[in-house]
């Protein structure tokens, strides 16, 4: 059949533990931006066992459609059927583009899936617009129109690539989580829900779960905080991250670190920015003792406003910082803190 | 018992990219490493060596140059190389990629394939699970843990904010973290071995199964439409000043732009 039969943004509606990622109304937002210009609807896919009742707050986020594949089979993620699941929605339905989070599940799910059906595959993309292929006309080369083109960070986060696939469909993405917007939520929106099952049949690829282990974490996810102060290997020590918990607190944020601090075990993983850890853009980004490696750039360049203190005035964080103090951050952390416990109290 | 490694040569993004006058990677300026991920992953292999005996072939695909990798690996303790390189392959995909790779690999006997979770260049994550797909295996990404027991492997699976112990029958793929083990050091006995010893190449023809039209630049399915040098947001003040005026300079900043 012909490309032009494949219709619609289709969204993954990542769910665990059957409560909806919020990757999946990020990329809800960014399909509806999507359809609007190709004239069409997003449909979510929604995967998993006893799940049908979330299909209305994947509605209240924008999804027009709603497809549930709903088995016993699908109640933790597995590789095997939740790749049945999905590339048995795209062999039925053949929407134009699909959607995947870049998260642990969606970059596993992705590849398998694409590899299926015979697509190719964009990871963790950044940006997603409808355009031209190739962009600028090419003499003797025909100009596709409307087609994804998808753009992600490569080489560490040095060089920025946009893709397109012009031959396959649908086209497929993984979309790095934080990077784009929700939708307004409206309460009491309905999607039409449709019902679907493929059957699943286990076989050798249908791994084996023994046991589930959930980290003990009673922290906020750095993704959602409005205010981060974030702590690199200029800090000295796990000890020392008191200092950076306390200037969080006054403020009511939430504090993250580079990857070096992660490294020497001095905070957990789930509270690292950038290219391996995770990609925040809170209202104020503090980095203190961050030397701001390009990897750790890309996770936190897009923060409104970026306040660096260190104190080697070359660091390469001050290239990104909006306000970039050299300094000593043993000294400027608890007087700042001090100061802003004084001012917050005269308010 | 027999394990497949595949391993990448990378630029070591690590000190900073060069770029060529017309804005393409300058690979020849660059130094190249062993992907961080992949290395985890042989060394995950060279254990199962030293417990089991395992027989532990590494895969590459690449310029000629990348036999190097081949050889640092076999210098750690790897038995065999194999590189796959022809200029048919050229420009490929992940798509592209893992056709190559798994067309390569059907000729290997194999209970175990580790490949690294992603190469620093692309950072994709792909390559792995797609030659599980294209093998009909099963594939187990994100390893932070492996155990072989009997004919299965039980492996730590991480996740976000979880992990999960999963077992598979073998034969099957597992890509693996960094964060899995600490390689080991090449052995100057090693380093002498893997200069002399002897590296298989493989062209298109040793490719088994594998249509051309999957192949190279030509059987990607993704292609580039634009290539940039990453256009950063500006710096903007930089100030040196003792902590009680860096405490107000803060402190008022916050205030003009309301946060407080």
């Amino acid at each position: 059949m012909g490309l032009e039969e494949y219709k619609g943004v289709y969204v993954f509606a990542q769910q665990v533990d059957n409560e909806i990622s919020g990757i999946a109304f990020e990329l809800i937002g960014k399909g509806k931006d999507l359809a609007k210009d190709l004239n069409t609807d997003v449909t979510a896919v929604l995967i998993g066992s006893d799940v049908k009742g979330l299909a209305d707050e994947l509605a209240a986020y924008g999804a027009d459609k709603v497809i549930v594949v709903d088995d016993p089979e699908l109640k933790d993620y597995r590789t095997e059927p939740y790749t049945h699941a999905l590339a048995s929605v795209i062999q039925e339905y053949k929407p134009e583009i699909m959607l995947v989070g870049a998260t642990a599940i969606g970059r596993d799910l992705g590849p398998r899936v694409s590899a299926r059906i015979h697509t190719g595959l964009t990871a963790d993309c950044t940006q997603l617009e409808i355009g031209d292929f190739p962009i600028n006309p090419i003499p003797g080369k025909e100009q596709l129109h409307n087609q994804l083109l998808m753009t992600r960070p490569a080489f560490g986060g040095n060089t920025i690539a946009t893709i397109a696939c012009p031959n396959h469909r649908p086209q497929m993405a993984t979309v790095r989580p934080g990077v784009m917007q929700k939708a307004p939520k409206t309460e009491g929106a309905k999607a039409e829900v449709i019902e679907f099952n493929p059957g699943f049949t286990p076989d050798n690829k249908y791994v084996e779960i023994l046991e589930v282990v959930k980290a003990v974490s009673d922290t906020v996810d750095i993704m959602d905080a409005k205010i981060l102060v974030s702590g690199g290997r200029g800090v000295g020590s796990a000890e020392n991250f008191k200092m950076l918990q306390d200037l969080a607190d006054v403020l009511g944020g939430t504090v993250s670190c580079s990857r070096a601090v992660v490294d020497s075990g001095w905070m957990p993983k789930d509270l690292q920015v950038g290219q391996t850890g995770k990609t925040v853009r809170p209202n104020v980004y503090f980095a203190i003792g961050i030397s701001g490696a390009i990897q750790h750039v890309a996770g936190m360049e897009e923060s409104d406003i970026i306040i660096a203190i260190n104190k080697d005035d070359t660091a390469p964080i001050f290239d990104v910082a909006d306000y970039g103090i050299v300094g000593d951050l043993n000294k400027i952390v608890p007087a700042l803190t001090e100061s802003l416990k004084a001012e917050l109290a005269a308010k | 018992m027999k394990v497949v490694v595949c391993i990448k040569q990378v630029p070591d993004t690590k000190g900073g990219v060069k770029f060529n006058p017309d804005g393409t990677l300058d690979r020849g300026a660059m130094l190249t490493i062993m992907n961080p991920d992949d290395k985890a992953g042989l060394e995950a292999a060279l254990r199962l060596k030293d417990q089991y005996g395992a027989e532990v072939t590494v895969i590459t695909m690449g310029l000629p140059k990348a036999e190097e990798v081949l050889r640092e690996a076999m210098a750690m303790g790897a038995d065999k190389g194999i590189l796959v390189t022809d200029r048919v392959l050229g420009g490929a995909d992940t798509w592209a990629t893992s056709q190559t790779l798994a067309g390569a690999i059907r000729n290997l006997e194999y209970d175990l394939i580790i490949t690294g979770r992603q190469a620093i260049d692309g950072d994709t994550a792909q390559v792995g699970p797609q030659i599980s797909e294209h093998l009909g295996i099963p594939v187990i990404s994100y390893a932070q843990n492996i155990k072989v027991e009997g004919d299965s492997v039980i492996v730590e699976r991480q996740y976000d904010d979880r992990y999960h112990v999963v077992k598979a029958k073998m034969p099957c793929l597992i890509t693996a973290l960094a964060e899995l083990n600490e390689p080991r050091y090449m052995t100057p006995g090693g380093i002498f071995d893997a200069y002399q010893a002897e590296i298989t190449t493989w062209g298109r023809a040793n490719l088994v199964d594998v249509d051309d039209s999957n192949l190279g630049l030509k059987g990607s399915p993704t292609q580039i439409a634009r290539a940039s040098d990453k256009v950063r947001k500006g710096a903007g003040e930089k100030v040196a000043l003792d902590p009680t005026e860096a405490v107000n300079y803060i402190v008022d900043k916050l205030k003009t732009k309301h946060v407080i």
